[in-house]
């Protein structure tokens, strides 16, 4: 134990620095100031862009941050303005979020669920995040997304494709714009069945988590609707890079078909293995060998290379579009930049877009009133022609693009071509379909 | 007191004035400045995985710091905590106190089967072992036992388990908050207190954690000092003398691996009461990995060195992974352009994404530079200040 020594100096000093202490303005404040959590109080407004830097999904991680910080500096009034001038709503007029200047916080989510949660949490509890996005990765995207209803906070989907996003896992203070795998699968299958016919033999490789659960699900009940047998369903770890232990069996199961049920860098390795065994070469059943990729984006068409050429499978947005929303968006994301947006840097600036608009048009930062906001609305100008945002289930109706790899590439960028656009009636279901049916929305939830 | 020596009782006394004052200590910067936002680590989730760890890593550190035995799969055990604890939330409601009692129960149970099977080697050949088993749990977590198309689905997969609206918590009554509690006190309540340009956070959740963390200190430190602690050193120092001597070790090993996996349940029970969601993922090995290198930071076969570990590498982690290059841009904003954007390029490889570069590096120097972990780096500090009083070498016994 210390001695220590009792001076009267030391006694004033402590006396004094005590009833400073006690005579500070000391106000308790139960979360009690505004009614709901992290309420903008300054002249600024702080979104959390919650995104992979690191893990199998990184490349689209970074390519959504690059769309992040683009929407901020739009609706902050810098750069060309990009979508804001296309979009159907004008209530955005670069200055902010109802007159706040925005200002953003990043984060990595790893690719994994647990590690998403606490850098969302620190955003919502440490930076005053009033609105958590991003996520690549269906699983981290319902982990963040019921953390954001237990919190309080708008939750704003980036790339989740799973059906349980706005399905079994919806909640009420969570949107999605990005469309989904039956959605996938109710556009894709016309026209497989077009191309390769009605009896063929699929066999399924899938990530191994929500998104290629779900995918699966969908796209094994739309081909054996119209036919076709489905031979094994396979599941791959989401981890795993090399797949070759899993093409092997494929070559003797007898199928004619392989759908590669991944995304990101998993599907640029399966993909390659895959043509490294001489897949796409083969004739069985006296058919060509055909592979499937459900979900595709330019990226991982990029790390795929020229085993990409000729394979379908649908997108949510591409770059080539000739709308004047996906124009003005290349248009400022390349001078930015110097290359063209994927899918992930469209729907998640989209998002940030909606969000900042809901918010003008609720006239507030609460949850519940830019929920209200958000939910019903119908809207145009972003890239996907008409869009709806339902009320029952939180997601975005709107239409899918059937794309192909392109065959002669004129650029890097040039990869995938433009199949069909399948219209939004086509790919609609009802709130209650069995494959979305289990979860209840809940209340919003405004936090504090 | 409290049955402690005068020694162990003031370094008790130290860490609780720590546990109550985190909170202030770790806010040194007012709020809205830059430096605030990068460096303030007095949030409750940063707050609560302090403590939380550190209950975690004192567990460890009865295993691997007395008796040398290296577990590398210890995060199964929390892993295995945490999905007790969340089922608990479903089954029976938000109340904490079933969810932290089963979470250890179950935790004791694997790592009494898990110790069974590995302390029949030792050594390299237990690491493996361990590291095998746990490796096992999270697979059936991750896949086998997560698929909610299956009928057995106990884990929910890569999603991680979760409280829906429909699950039957049958003592969940209207007027429990919709968020772990203790007798409804949610943990996420909060008091904010505001003293000039600073924003104090107490939180109910990291001060439940702190008392956990106080407990399971003191309970160390009882068994530091126990004669069955000093077996435990025995069986570090010479396993194959005390054989010799007709002692059966196995019973002792085996006793230490169960409490230090009961640590490691209570911190996968609180983790799960701070954010009831279990995920896969903390069950890994490389989070096993971490819980070594936790250990080895702040001092093996120390008191204190487990806490300090903790603390260190989740501060880190934090705060490293959220600088990016416009806050880098925002700081080095004082630097000629040119200069500037060669800094940016120059530190940009080691934050943001590349936390994990730096926290080896800073692992690399500690190791390096202080084998000994932070807690020899502390006695060096104090030893600066000693010898100027007088030498006296007798007394250096190694602080623990």
């Amino acid at each position: 134990m210390s001695k220590s020594i009792l001076t009267r100096r030391n006694v004033l000093q402590t006396g004094a620095a005590a009833g400073a202490g006690l005579a500070l303005p000391t106000i308790l404040t139960a979360g009690s100031h505004s009614g709901y959590t992290n309420a903008p109080t300054g002249s600024t407004v702080t979104l959390g862009f919650n995104v992979p830097q690191t893990g199998a999904y990184a490349d689209e991680g970074a390519d959504e941050l690059r769309a992040y910080m683009l929407a901020v500096e739009h609706l902050n009034g810098e750069g060309d303005g990009g979508m804001l001038s296309t979009f159907s709503s004008k209530t955005l007029e670069g200055n902010g979020i109802l007159g706040k200047k925005v200002e953003y916080v990043t984060g990595d989510t790893q690719t994994k669920s647990d590690a998403a949660r606490a850098s969302a949490k620190s955003m919502i509890e440490k930076d005053g995040a009033v609105m958590i996005t991003g996520g690549s990765s269906s699983g981290v995207a319902i982990a963040v997304q019921g953390l954001c209803q237990e919190a309080g906070v708008i939750f704003m989907a980036g790339l989740t494709h799973s059906n349980d996003t706005t399905g079994k896992d919806k909640k009420a203070n969570g949107f999605r714009h990005f469309f989904n795998g039956y959605m996938s699968a109710a556009a894709l299958a016309p026209v497989l069945q077009a191309r390769y016919g009605s009896d063929r033999n699929a066999y399924h490789l899938t990530a191994d988590y929500t998104w290629g659960w779900t995918q699966e699900e969908s796209i094994a009940a739309a081909t054996e609707a119209m036919g076709w047998n489905t031979v094994n369903k396979v599941r791959t770890p989401l981890k795993a890079t090399d797949f070759s232990s899993y093409i092997a069996p494929v070559l003797n199961s007898g199928a004619d078909i392989l759908v590669l049920n991944h995304y990101g860098g998993n599907m640029v390795n399966s993909l390659t293995n895959a043509v490294q065994f001489g897949l796409r070469d083969k004739v069985v059943n006296n058919k060509n060998f055909e592979i499937i990729v459900p979900l595709y984006s330019r990226l991982m068409a990029k790390g795929a290379g020229a085993n990409v050429k000729g394979i379908f499978g649908s997108t949510n947005w591409h770059w080539s579009l000739q709308d004047e929303g996906s124009k003005a968006f290349v248009k400022s994301f390349g001078t930015k930049y110097g290359f063209p947006p994927s899918q992930a840097a469209h729907t998640v600036y989209c998002q940030t877009l909606l969000y900042a608009d809901a918010c003008n048009r609720a006239g507030t930062f609460n949850p519940c009133g830019v929920g209200e906001a958000l939910e019903g609305f119908e809207f145009d100008g972003l890239g996907n022609g008409k869009t709806l945002y339902r009320a029952d289930d939180h997601q975005c109706f709107k239409d899918v693009l059937v794309v192909k790899g392109k065959e002669n590439p004129t650029s890097e960028f040039d990869l995938l071509e433009i199949v069909e656009v399948t219209p939004m009636e086509q790919v609609k279901y009802a709130p209650d379909h069995p494959m979305f049916a289990g979860g209840d929305l809940g209340a919003c939830n405004p936090g504090a | 007191m409290l049955g402690l020596e005068k020694k162990d009782f003031t370094l008790l006394l130290i860490v609780t004035v720590m546990v109550i004052f985190a909170p202030f200590v770790l806010n040194p910067f007012p709020e809205g400045t830059a430096m605030a936002q990068m460096f303030n680590a007095g949030y409750p989730d940063l707050m609560q995985r302090f403590a939380i760890f550190g209950i975690l890593v004192i567990g460890f550190n009865i295993l691997f710091g007395l008796t040398g035995y290296l577990s590398f799969g210890h995060a199964a055990f929390l892993g295995a905590g945490s999905y007790a604890a969340v089922w608990m939330f479903k089954l029976l409601g938000y109340d904490i106190i079933p969810a932290i009692l089963l979470s250890i129960a179950v935790s004791g149970l694997f790592s009494l089967a898990v110790g069974y099977v590995s302390l029949r080697r030792s050594g390299i050949y237990f690491s493996i072992l361990t590291l095998a088993l746990a490796q096992m749990m999270f697979n059936m977590a991750y896949s086998v036992l997560g698929n909610p198309s299956s009928s057995y689905n106990l884990t929910n997969g890569e999603t991680g388990l979760q409280v829906y609206n429909s699950d039957p918590q049958v003592l969940l009554s209207a007027t429990d908050p919709n968020f772990p509690h203790l007798f409804g006190l949610s943990m996420r309540s909060e008091t904010h207190l505001l003293v000039g340009n600073w924003d104090f956070t107490l939180n109910a959740g990291y001060y439940l954690s702190g008392l956990f963390l106080l407990l399971a200190f003191y309970i160390s430190i009882r068994i530091f000092r126990s004669p069955f602690g000093l077996m435990l050193r025995a069986v570090k120092s010479n396993q194959q003398r005390l054989n010799y001597t007709g002692l059966n070790t196995r019973p002792y090993t085996l006793m230490a691996f169960v409490i230090s996996g009961m640590y490691a349940g209570l911190a996968g029970g609180l983790l799960a009461c701070m954010d009831p969601l279990a995920g896969a993922e903390r069950m890994h090995w490389t989070a096993s990995g971490e819980i070594v290198i936790m250990s080895i930071l702040g001092g093996i076969g120390t008191l204190i060195g487990p806490i300090l570990g903790a603390g260190f590498n989740e501060y880190f982690k934090n705060i490293l992974s959220k600088i990016n290059d416009s806050i880098l841009h925002e700081w080095l904003s004082f630097l000629p352009d040119g200069f500037e954007d060669i800094m940016v390029t120059l530190i940009h490889p080691f934050v943001g994404k590349g936390w994990h570069l730096t926290l080896g590096l800073l692992f690399m120097m500690v190791i390096i530079f202080l084998p000994g972990g932070l807690v020899e780096g502390g006695q060096r500090i104090g030893k600066l200040f000693r010898r100027k009083k007088a030498d006296t070498p007798s007394d250096e016994t190694p602080v623990e």
